[in-house]
């Protein structure tokens, strides 16, 4: 008999039969809702178009920033088998350690593109697109990037666009964002982020497993993000980084009668191109090892002592608080004795007998001794104070924070030093020097106030910008009586910065010298003072107030002076021109 | 020229010819919508024109199957075998890889598979074999049975690696001995010497595997340990099935297959295109086909005149079958990936012929069943 067990085959076959529709119902019935949501997932993607950033102009809508299309290149990790990485690593000028190291550390699944390297050049991608055959699965994606046209010019200012950090993550506004999308970083470009990102689009498309864009079923447009008018005048960043040369320092300048900032500079500077493109580890590098420290924002992160640039406080207090008639004179012979100290004057021989005025424009310490004597530390105190010295002036320019400088009393000196206030110490805090030390942006403030009559602003980047204030109230001939002394200082031929007077318009100001060491004989430039000058113009219609700060260089008048000159003259210039343009604008109309 | 016989007209087995042409023609159609491009990503590819080619190759082929008299295939059943094994032999040192594994032979500008055409003979030479050893035959000729016709073609089957044809073996090889009448004893004694070789040979099996099959089985095991990585395939197919709910997707529009998400899905994973498109009612009456092609296969077993046909049609059959099953298996997740098409239906030329041939077999099987005389 053949087939003895024939009849239990189709028992088998359709037993088979029967699982195999009952898999089905399991399938297609009680599961074929999750698995019909899951084919949808599959076939729509939800990709996120990014927004074209707002655009930072300065005071005269000269554009600070141009978008630019930032390219990177991505791979779909499934297609690595075909690829030769010597080649691959060549193509991209990355090592191939690097690569490797990358590909191994991604986790998601081989369908997914993963970002090889960002900030690409149009060569590079030209060169990609070359060899595009050679590398199946690499593709070039476009994204919004930064360009800086000016550069290092106003860059701790304007700041940059840069990765998002491990730690930014934690913000609660930025979680959900793209773990390679670009966030302001430095400056403006941080601080207005929000302001100026506007909100990405999207669009919903239908793509096959690669990842491959097939369709698109939905769109929402991208809406770009909102333009920015700083009250930056790029004309002044631009003289002043010429003026500095090499130089390192800061100068800061207020437009008085509003707190807008009209420039801000410190330098050496960065720029701000290189963190745009991606991170570049060489130049962050070499940025944060260099000796001259040009991350550091030098206009509101440096404190030294303001030096004579002070003796307009000490004028005022002294005036106010009556302390000194106006034309008492004083005796000055190049120094004075208290107890078995010595106090000089900077002129070897004295000014002889001088009042006020004169006080100021030759700058004469010993006429300020007396009426540091005078007025006692706690009353110097109260007008630094009450001037924007000591505190903070509630600047934000991310990521950094401001320092607040210091204005010394008995109170502070006996908690911090344990030691008692002399009158020697009274004596060098009333011209500037000792404990007493500010930031350039504090000096420009005060600047400001002295030219609008006492109005301390919080600084603004925003032209327009309504910034809180508080006023100092002062006697007006107080004020009249120190801005006549401040021009005399610039104007008049034994004032300490006539080398530095302007045939365009008037300027007023004040020389002074930070000491770095004692008198004694040490050179180079290590050991040269640090200069200061704090200038405003036109004297009589005041429409800019600065200060400039030279590290180390030397004296007041000709090292800081001429920097202010020119950031005065660049910002009349533009003015006028700004001027000129808009009248014949109306012309044309 | 052959001379057609009226008998041939009247007595043939019109009911497989339209089974399998059916499961053809809807297989062409899957392959059109498994195939065609997303909208406006290019021209359609021709898979189905070549698929519709070689069906129309196949029913010449069904036809000049059927008016041989299949007794000659008994004549040279065993140098058939022995042409099988020597082509197996060829392809594991002058076979073009594919695939990760060596099946393909070229013969001029023709590539096919030989072991499309080894399981044919296999079946061919197996059945005679069994029909030779007569009614009284002794246990022992089992033993040697399970060299020649398992052993032997096993070890050059998972040399190539060709795992879905190694199944195919081992199934026809059960099935046929059982088939046969073979004693409880030796029955029992295959299955310890199977069971204790298990250890041994499962790890010079795993050893074997290449690391693909290696992943296919891991896979199967626990296709979300890597979603998009091994388990994929078992995950898409699942996904394609599933979504196609009660009624389906409808014809041409399932996205599984055309978006790519769903890899081979013109051949092995044809099926879960089919569930995606044509839903539950149409997957099981698609089922249903496939079972009415089995039980009329069986039915020809029982009804063939001699041994020999008996044999062979139970070996096509447990063929058509066993691949049924490997497939629909894996397409629905409850089985590895074993890379087997499916019957009549998935894209391929070389499978579509050999099939077409070996269903010409079971009709003439049935047709002659009524002539008494050897020719």
């Amino acid at each position: 008999m053949v087939l003895k067990r024939a009849k239990l085959c189709p028992y088998l076959i359709i037993a088979i039969s029967i699982i195999f529709c009952f898999r089905l119902w399991q399938l297609q019935i009680l599961d074929g809702d999750k698995y019909k949501a899951l084919s949808e997932d599959n076939r729509l993607h939800i990709v996120k178009t990014p927004a074209p950033r707002g655009i930072i102009f300065d005071r005269n809508n000269v554009p600070l920033v141009k978008n630019v299309p930032f390219f990177s290149v991505s791979i779909t990790p499934e297609n690595l088998t075909d690829i030769d990485m010597d080649s691959l690593s060549s193509l991209l000028g990355l090592p191939k350690r690097e690569l490797e190291e990358k590909l191994n550390k991604n986790d998601n699944s081989p369908f997914v593109p993963l970002k090889l390297k960002q900030g690409l050049s149009f060569q590079e991608v030209a060169r990609i697109e070359a060899r595009h055959s050679d590398f199946p699965g690499l593709f070039v994606e476009t994204d919004v990037g930064r360009e800086y046209p000016y550069g290092k010019v106003g860059a701790h200012l304007v700041g940059y666009l840069g990765k998002i950090t491990p730690a930014q993550f934690n913000n609660p506004i930025l979680r959900h964002f793209p773990p390679d999308a670009l966030i302001g970083q430095w400056g403006v470009e941080a601080l207005y982020d929000d302001h100026l990102r506007g909100t990405a689009g999207e669009k919903i498309i239908e793509v096959d497993a690669m990842g491959r864009e097939l369709r698109m079923l939905q769109e929402r447009q991208p809406v770009r993000g909102k333009d920015i008018n700083l009250s930056i005048d790029i004309n002044i960043q631009k003289a002043v980084e010429e003026a500095f040369g090499n130089k390192a320092g800061a100068l800061v300048a207020i437009k008085p009668d509003s707190g807008e900032i009209l420039a801000l500079e410190s330098l050496p500077s960065f720029d701000p191109n290189f963190f745009s493109r991606g991170i570049n580890y060489e130049y962050w590098k070499l940025l944060t090892e260099d000796k001259k420290k040009p991350m550091l924002n030098r206009a509101v992160q440096s404190q030294y002592p303001p030096g004579s640039t002070f003796k307009i406080i000490t004028a005022i207090a002294a005036l106010e608080e009556g302390v000194i008639d106006l034309h008492a004179k004083v005796n000055c012979t190049g120094g004075i004795s208290h107890g078995k100290w010595t106090f000089g004057c900077w002129k070897k021989g004295g000014h002889g007998d001088i009042e006020l005025r004169r006080a100021i424009i030759e700058s004469c310490d010993v006429y300020f001794y007396e009426l540091g004597k005078r007025l006692g530390i706690d009353k110097i105190h109260k007008y630094a104070t009450a001037f924007g010295m000591g505190r903070e002036t509630g600047i934000q320019l991310m990521p950094l924070k401001e320092r607040k400088g210091l204005i010394p009393d008995a109170e502070w000196k006996k908690e911090k030093k344990n030691l008692p206030w002399y009158l020697g110490d009274t004596f060098i805090s009333a011209i500037g020097q000792g404990y007493v030390s500010v930031t350039p942006i504090q000096s420009a403030i005060m600047m400001a106030a002295v030219a609008n009559g006492g109005h301390i602003y919080q600084p603004t980047f925003i032209k327009g910008g309504n910034a809180p204030s508080e006023t100092i109230t002062l006697k007006p001939e107080t004020i009249s009586i120190i801005r006549d002394a401040l021009k005399g200082v610039v104007n008049e031929a034994n004032g300490t910065a006539y080398g530095s007077r302007s045939s365009i318009t008037t300027l007023g100001g004040k020389t002074g010298t930070a000491q770095v060491v004692g008198k004694s004989g040490l050179r180079g430039e290590r050991f040269m003072d640090h200069a200061w000058f704090v200038a405003f113009a036109p004297v009589d219609k005041t429409d800019i107030a600065l200060s400039v700060f030279v590290e180390h260089g030397g004296h007041g008048s000709s090292a800081a002076a001429p920097i202010a000159k020119k950031a005065i003259e660049a910002y009349m210039k533009s003015q006028e021109s700004e001027v000129r343009s808009q009248e014949s604008k109306s012309a044309e109309n | 020229m052959l001379k057609i016989d009226r008998r041939l007209i009247k007595n043939f087995d019109w009911i497989t010819l339209s089974i399998i042409f059916t499961l053809s023609i809807i297989g062409i159609m899957t392959i059109y919508s498994a195939t065609r491009p997303p909208i406006g990503m290019g021209s359609h590819p021709d898979f189905y024109l070549k698929q519709i080619l070689w069906l129309l190759i196949s029913l010449f082929a069904i036809i000049a199957v059927v008016t041989l008299n299949y007794i000659w295939l008994y004549r040279f059943s065993y140098p058939f075998y022995g042409l099988g094994l020597l082509l197996l032999l060829i392809v594991l040192f002058a076979g073009r890889t594919g695939m990760g594994a060596q099946r393909w032979l070229s013969i001029g500008v023709v590539s096919f598979q030989p072991s499309e055409f080894f399981r044919l003979f296999f079946i061919i030479g197996f059945s005679a074999y069994l029909t030779n050893i007569g009614q009284h035959h002794k246990d022992k000729v089992f033993i040697k049975s399970l060299l020649i016709f398992a052993v032997v073609p096993l070890i050059l089957l998972i040399k190539q690696p060709d795992l879905g044809t190694a199944v195919l073996l081992m199934s026809l090889f059960f099935v046929l001995i059982i088939s046969k009448g073979i004693s409880k004893k030796i029955i029992i004694l295959f299955l310890i010497i199977g069971l204790i070789s298990v250890p041994f040979l499962g790890h010079i099996f795993w050893e074997g595997l290449k690391d693909y099959q290696k992943n296919r089985i891991t896979a199967f095991i626990d296709p979300d340990i890597d979603p998009a990585g091994i388990g994929y395939h078992i995950n898409q197919s699942k996904v394609s099935v599933g979504s196609g709910k009660f009624l389906g997707k409808g014809y041409l529009k399932g996205t599984q297959g055309p978006l790519r998400f769903l890899p081979e899905k013109h051949t092995d994973f044809i099926f879960s295109v089919f569930a995606e498109e044509w839903g539950f009612i149409g997957s099981i009456l698609l089922i249903g086909v496939y079972l009415l092609l089995f039980l009329r296969g069986l039915d020809t077993s029982i009804k063939a005149k001699d041994e020999f046909g008996k044999f062979v049609a139970v070996g096509i059959t447990t063929m058509f079958f066993t691949y049924f099953c490997v497939n629909i298996g894996m397409t629905l997740g409850i089985m590895p990936v074993v890379g087997v098409p499916l019957p009549f239906m998935s894209y391929g030329g070389t499978a579509l012929l050999s099939n077409f041939i070996a269903a010409g077999i079971l009709i003439s099987i049935r047709t002659k069943r009524f002539e008494l005389f050897y020719p």
